[in-house]
């Protein structure tokens, strides 16, 4: 007995159980995430801000806390006494070794039995194909007129004529004015959607209004509105509260818009995308018809060329080319001709210039004649004693025969 | 030359009448036609001239347009006034 093994007793301090604990909480999937219901006690909050309190039901109690920064983008606040709905998760006050409930949301009890309500609908209408996106309409690129059902006073109105008078105010807008929230509400809007069809059938209908409570928003989960926006003749645009707000009407609408802001913007192309469309239409018609002006230029051009190298005219100016160059031909052969003949009649001019008697004479040669020309060539021409002239050179003289020596 | 300025009223007259998004289509065609379709030189320059008018024409729709608001409610339909007194 006495070779037991001596064991050594192991001691946690309370910050390490603590810290156990909460890491415990922090990795259990249930409590990070869990709506509790219960009554609201000693509700407190201190000028930290954060919101602390009790939730109580009629045997056990659970602390609860909601800091401050969650506590301010609440809608609704409790009070004491009220029976609410808290989500959250349940974790480890360390320092104090409590367990406590962190909230996040709160609200009054009956909004979650409306939001069960909200998803018992949706299946019924989903699983009637109301939702099918093959049934969904599309919306005209430009619409003429825009129905819009809605409450005349409020915002939701403004923001839509201003978001449509600044992206295509071409249009006309028919409001089918309407209350959009209380019991009133969903008979008033079917009605709203029934006019239009039958008085106007718009291009698009926008059925709109500002964000609010579910219970706010709870016409537009309306069995009746549902049907009757599935059997609008016109397509339905929805823009009903917030970004994160869903109601029954989205799910049927042909288009489901955040905000009515947006159910505008759907509805309707901008102004600016239309001017720089128009602005490339102009130049695609300018340059297209350049482009096509110039290749009939082009080809014109081409034409006359061809037309031009056809042209009797371009013939005549061939004949007349060659009639020029036998011309020039003819010309040259001539001067040619006459260049000969005149070498020719010089070498003669020579000739006769050489057999003429007067060249003789420059040599001292002299010819005699009788008075009356007749030339004398032998003695036996003349008698003595005639008269006779005697031509040299440079003129003549007369002389007298006298008789010869030798006789 | 008289006759054709006349036939340019004509048509800018008929385009005056169009709604934006029938001349805003009708200058789409245009544009389509003379990019990818053989036409003659008169077809080329009478669709252009069409398409300058309707251009300009969409062009002043855009620009003079001014939003028209009415309301119907069960007595028939009215001129819609903003309550500035809201």
């Amino acid at each position: 007995m006495n070779n037991l093994p001596f064991i050594l007793t192991q001691y946690w301090t309370v910050s390490e159980l603590n810290r156990y604990l909460h890491d415990l909480f922090e990795d259990d999937l249930t409590l990070q995430d869990i709506w509790v219901q219960g009554e609201v006690s000693n509700l407190s909050q201190p000028s930290s801000g954060h919101l602390y309190f009790t939730l109580k039901d009629s045997s056990s109690a659970l602390k609860c806390v909601m800091w401050r920064n969650t506590v301010m983008k609440q809608t609704f606040l409790p009070r004491e006494g009220q029976a609410i709905e808290i989500h959250g998760s349940v974790g480890i006050y360390e320092a104090g070794g409590q367990y406590q409930l962190y909230s996040d949301l709160i609200r009054a009890v009956g909004e979650g039995a409306l939001y069960q309500e909200f998803l018992r609908r949706k299946g019924l209408l989903e699983a009637e194909g109301l939702f099918n996106l093959e049934r969904k309409r599309r919306i005209p690129k430009f619409v003429k007129q825009i129905g819009v059902i809605t409450s005349p006073t409020g915002a939701a109105f403004r923001d839509i004529i201003n978001t449509i008078n600044r992206r295509f105010p071409l249009v006309e807008v028919i409001l089918a004015p309407t209350v959009v929230q209380g019991e009133e509400a969903p008979s008033q809007i079917i009605d709203a959607l029934l006019r239009l069809n039958q008085n106007i059938s718009p291009d698009v209908i926008i059925i709109a209004r500002g964000g609010g409570s579910i219970e706010d928003l709870w016409a537009f989960n309306d069995e009746g509105l549902a049907r009757a926006i599935v059997s609008s003749a016109s397509p339905v645009i929805s823009g009903i509260g917030h970004e994160t707000d869903f109601t029954i009407a989205d799910f049927v609408s042909d288009i489901r818009a955040p905000t009515p802001t947006a159910a505008a913007e759907i509805a309707t192309p901008n102004f600016a995308d239309l001017l720089i469309n128009l602005s490339d239409y102009r130049i695609r018609l300018e340059r297209t018809t350049q482009t096509f002006l110039d290749k009939k230029q082009w080809q014109f051009n081409q034409y006359q060329h061809r037309l031009s190298l056809r042209s009797p005219l371009h013939r005549i100016q061939s004949n007349q080319q060659k009639v020029d160059e036998t011309y020039r031909r003819i010309i040259l052969v001539m001067e040619h001709y006459f260049d000969i003949q005149r070498a020719r009649t010089n070498g003669l001019e020579q000739k006769i210039a050489s057999l003429n008697p007067q060249s003789i004479l420059k040599r001292g040669y002299a010819i005699i004649t009788h008075l009356d020309n007749r030339l004398v060539s032998s003695v036996h021409h003349v008698q003595v004693g005639d008269e006779l002239n005697v031509n040299v050179q440079d003129g003549e003289f007369s002389v007298r025969t006298l008789p010869s020596r030798s006789n | 030359m008289k006759n054709k300025l006349a036939n340019d009223q004509k048509n800018k007259n008929q385009h005056e009448q169009l709604p934006f998004e029938i001349a805003y289509a009708q200058l789409e065609q245009i544009i389509m036609t003379l990019e990818t379709e053989e036409k003659t030189l008169e077809e080329t320059i009478e669709l252009f001239e069409r398409g300058e008018s309707l251009l300009h024409h969409c062009i002043d729709l855009l620009n003079q347009a001014e939003l028209r608001i009415k309301q119907l409610t069960g007595d028939g339909i009215s001129d819609f006034e903003f309550n500035e007194n809201k």
